[in-house]
């Protein structure tokens, strides 16, 4: 019975390596740019701080679905929605700093929950596809967005200040600024250690998140969630509500999001309104991966490790591109080639360790086989 | 264990159809408290329609119910659904695990029925933002794994378990449930090794001691013998014999089995003079050492050789590993070993291989891997021999351009229609609206239309109805005798290898257990069939 302990640790080494394959190749990839970039390592620390607290908590939103078997999610780009629409309105009533983002908070939650619905009685149509269902639905929920934003608000929705109201008397300018909000957040209880500024009150806020998943996870509700993730068949035949269960992960992970995303504009101080969700999702997925999570398994540990790697690369590698080829536009390129990329990456080693495992099934048969052989042979050779 | 008169299970003249077929006829089976019986059958005996009535499956229900009543303490019961059956006391163990596999054995134990701690969340939210109370989990985990009596490791990863241990899981799942009376074990001792069902046994005997009832499926008639107080021996939808353990021994059960006895005598004389002897007759396929991963069935270091024309038959109970053979060959599933053909080895894995070297394979699944469901006759016709032989094509231009020669495909559909007899509108309808049967004589045509050497069929008759059934074997056999051409027929119908086959090879445990004569009698069948049954 104990057989199969012996090979494992040499697998087991193996395996670890290529998960781990996908940090690796970010750290080496940082540590060759930073020193060509020239960046000073106050400089650099203070950019990642910055960065990790925008970002942290949009990325963390994404491991609720992970739990629950949905994959890596575009749901949460629904969320980013919902949060900028609350942050127009709010932006419009003149209501600054924190009560400000409070109220978009409040006003962003009931669109999540709306839409998170909406969204995973869909992906429940789809079990097995729901990285790409949600990615093109995204597309199409922006489409309504953009009805919304463009054409009902000034119109139907009471929008009366000038400022964001585009000339034409009807739909949002493509910026609007949030100059009331900015870093009104990251300033209070912000630290400065050594010139770097640490935003204190928004990783506390982080660290809640972080500890409310901990504990989530030993719920019922949590442990339902990992159940219906490993097997959803098993856990229906214990009576799990199986649909009931993913929906809820998808309207959390909306939620969430839409928390996230309202914590990430305050911080840039502006929205972008056509475009700031458009490319959320597939950045903080590829934050995700960077951190070495997979479709299936992805932790907090993952989340920081992700964005930190992640948002080195961002800083320096423009600037390393731009000194090796005198071009600052290669940033932006490789931006978005980076997060495709890594994402593919991630995709197809989810598969090959599955056919990997596969494999491994008609190995372990066939050295049963052997050994069995070797038996008889010994017994014949006795006799 | 108590005064209480009734019974604890009484099945009254249970009665079931498929759409018109049936398959329970006239169940009669009572058990007291403690009792365990041993309900064996062959495949399709309908021991598991039995089972699922019993559990209140959605397939039962969903194909109109049952007839006849069901007793629990006298009183009747109809469950409407698993959840309802288990409620009233009854657990089932199915051959297939149902355990999470990145959760620890005490987590299965406990699945959707943990113990909780209370919190201000539940106020708003519901019960289920509760946390589960890791220690409550442990215990009652830890008390039915003592009852069980048979030792795992609570806190191990299913995933990392060994075979026998997931057994154990459910089996500690089932008798973690406070109000279970009466546990169904299908065919638990499958996968364990003989250390592990002899423990399965003794927890079975303990089991009973505490009052809980035990119908107990097996194959393994000896373990039938050890542990049950009574045997039921169920075979085509019938009770044919219910008797004290002590009172009966391994052939008689086996006898009642296979039962058919007279019938059968009779058919195997009537094909004998047309049987082939072939001691003389060169080897067209020798397997050797052949390991096949096909889920649920595995083969495992098969050595056999094919007689050149001969038409062998590869029989016994379903998940044995005979289904394994032919597709292992063809390169369907994962497999190892060595297979030659005519003195050339055939590399596995590659289904093209196969092919080229006049191979032809009519699977199990005719509807997933035999057919274009959504193509005409024709097309289903001709595809594989246009595909790999060229046939059917007209070329031009010395090869670069080639077209179909839709006048050779449509007359060679025609041929196999008429001489088949496929019941159609004409070569151009679709295979998907045929009948079963019909469907099946295409699957063949396909074959034939490939002009294959060596031809592999696997269940050609299941599901078809008797007239179709008939055809298709004839038209197998007038394939083999006419053409020469060598068939290896998987089958789990007996009678059917034994009709139409010159030797017949039982699989056992994912190995031949041996190979006989078809005009053998079935009791000799019978005995390879279990001989070494996992």
């Amino acid at each position: 019975m104990n057989k199969n302990t012996e090979n494992k640790t040499p697998l087991n080494w193996g395996a670890m390596l290529r998960q781990a394959s996908v940090p690796i190749m970010f750290i080496i990839i940082c540590v060759i740019c930073i020193p060509i970039s020239g960046l000073s390592a106050n400089m650099l620390i203070n950019e990642i701080i910055t960065r990790m607290g925008r970002n942290a908590f949009l990325i963390l939103s994404l491991l609720i679905p992970i739990m629950a078997g949905m994959g890596l999610n575009f749901g949460m780009t629904l969320g980013a929605m919902a949060a900028e629409i609350g942050l127009i309105l709010v932006s419009d009533w003149q209501i600054i700093g924190i009560p400000g983002m409070v109220l978009a908070a409040i006003v962003s939650v009931p669109i999540s929950v709306l839409l998170g619905i909406f969204c995973g009685r869909i992906l429940n149509q789809a079990k097995g596809r729901e990285m790409i269902t949600s990615y093109i639905m995204s597309f199409f929920v922006n489409g309504i967005y953009q009805l919304v934003v463009l054409y009902l608000m000034g119109s139907v929705i009471p929008i009366r200040h000038a400022s964001i109201k585009l000339p034409r008397g009807y739909g949002i300018r493509n910026t609007v600024s949030l100059l009331g909000m900015r870093q009104k957040l990251d300033n209070v209880l912000a630290i400065n250690v050594a010139g770097v500024k640490i935003p204190l009150l928004t990783f506390i806020i982080i660290g809640l998140l972080c500890l409310f998943i901990v504990w989530f996870r030993r719920t019922k509700l949590g442990q339902d969630m990992r159940a219906v993730g490993q097997d959803m068949e098993v856990a229906r035949d214990a009576g799990i509500n199986v649909e009931r269960t993913r929906i809820i992960s998808i309207v959390m992970s909306t939620v969430l999001a839409g928390l996230g995303m309202v914590i990430y504009l305050q911080n840039m101080g502006n929205i972008a309104t056509y475009s700031a969700h458009s490319q959320i999702g597939m950045f903080c997925i590829a934050a995700l991966l960077v951190g070495g999570a997979s479709v299936d398994r992805a932790s907090i540990g993952n989340v920081f490790l992700g964005v930190i790697l992640f948002h080195t690369m961002f800083i320096v590698a423009p600037r390393a591109g731009a000194y090796i080829t005198g071009d600052s536009m290669i940033g932006e390129y490789f931006r978005v080639f980076v997060s495709y990329a890594v994402i593919t990456i991630a995709l197809v080693m989810y598969e090959t360790n599955k056919r990997r495992a596969r494999n491994a099934s008609g190995q372990r048969l066939a050295a049963a086989q052997k050994e069995d052989e070797e038996k008889t042979a010994g017994k014949e050779g006795e006799q | 264990m108590n005064e209480n008169k009734a019974p604890l299970l009484e099945m009254r003249n249970i009665k079931k159809d498929f759409f018109g077929n049936q398959v329970l006829t006239d169940i009669n089976l009572t058990l007291e408290a403690g009792q365990v019986l041993g309900l064996v059958g062959e495949n399709g005996a309908g021991k598991s329609t039995l089972m699922k009535i019993l559990f209140g499956a959605a397939d039962i229900l969903e194909t109109g119910g049952y007839g006849g009543d069901i007793l629990l303490d006298g009183q009747k019961v109809s469950f409407s659904s698993p959840f309802d059956a288990i409620a009233a006391g009854i657990g089932m163990v199915h051959q297939e695990f149902s355990l999470i596999p990145g959760f620890e054995a005490e987590e299965n134990i406990v699945l959707n029925r943990e113990p909780k701690k209370p919190n201000l969340l539940d106020e708003i939210f519901g019960d289920r933002l509760d946390t589960l109370d890791r220690k409550a989990m442990d215990e009652i985990a830890e008390k039915a794994i003592e009852k069980m009596g048979v030792s795992i490791d609570r806190h191990m990863v299913i995933s990392s378990m060994p075979v026998g241990h997931k057994q154990f899981t459910e089996i500690a799942r089932e008798l973690s449930k406070e109000q279970l009376r009466l546990l169904i074990l299908d065919e638990p001792t499958a996968v364990l090794t003989e250390r592990e069902a002899e423990a399965l046994l003794d927890s079975i005997r303990g089991m009973s001691a505490r009052g809980i009832t035990v119908i107990f499926i097996t194959h393994r008639l000896q373990e039938i013998l050890s542990v049950c107080d009574t045997v039921a021996v169920m075979r085509d939808g019938v009770l044919v014999e219910k008797v004290p353990a002590a009172q009966t021994n391994v052939q008689e059960i086996t006898h009642w089995m296979m039962g058919r006895a007279s019938s059968s005598s009779a058919s195997g004389k009537a094909a004998k003079e047309d049987r082939r002897d072939g001691k003389d007759a060169r080897t067209a396929l020798k397997i050797r050492k052949l390991w096949v991963d096909m889920p649920g069935e595995t083969v495992r270091n098969v050595n056999l050789d094919v007689r050149e024309g001969e038409i062998l038959g590869i029989g016994g109970l379903a998940g044995q590993g005979k289904l394994g053979i032919p597709n292992g060959i063809m390169g369907l599933y994962d497999a190892g070993g060595k297979v030659e053909f005519e003195g050339q080895e055939i590399p596995l894995n590659n289904p093209r291989k196969c092919l080229d070297s006049s191979f032809a394979f009519v699977s199990e699944d005719r509807r997933g891997v035999g057919l274009l469901l959504d193509e005409s006759l024709e097309w289903n016709v001709a595809f594989p021999a246009m595909q790999i032989q060229n046939k059917f094509l007209k070329t031009y231009l010395g090869g670069l351009i080639k077209w179909r020669d839709e006048k050779a495909i449509r007359e060679i559909t025609e041929k196999y229609i008429d001489e088949l007899k496929i019941k159609c509108t004409g070569s151009k309808q679709n295979a998907r609206e045929l009948s079963g049967g019909n469907q099946q004589k295409i699957c063949l045509a396909k074959a034939f239309a490939l002009e294959p050497r060596l031809l592999f069929v696997s269940e050609p008759t299941r599901g078809i109805d008797v007239g179709a059934k008939a055809l298709v074997l004839n038209a197998l056999k007038k394939f083999n005798r006419e053409n020469g051409v060598t068939v290896v027929m998987v089958s789990s119908e007996l009678e059917e290898l034994r009709s139409i086959c010159d030797r017949i090879a039982i699989v056992s445990g994912g190995k031949i257990s041996g190979i006989l004569p078809a005009a053998e009698s079935v009791e000799k069948f019978g005995e390879l069939m279990l001989s070494n049954v996992i």
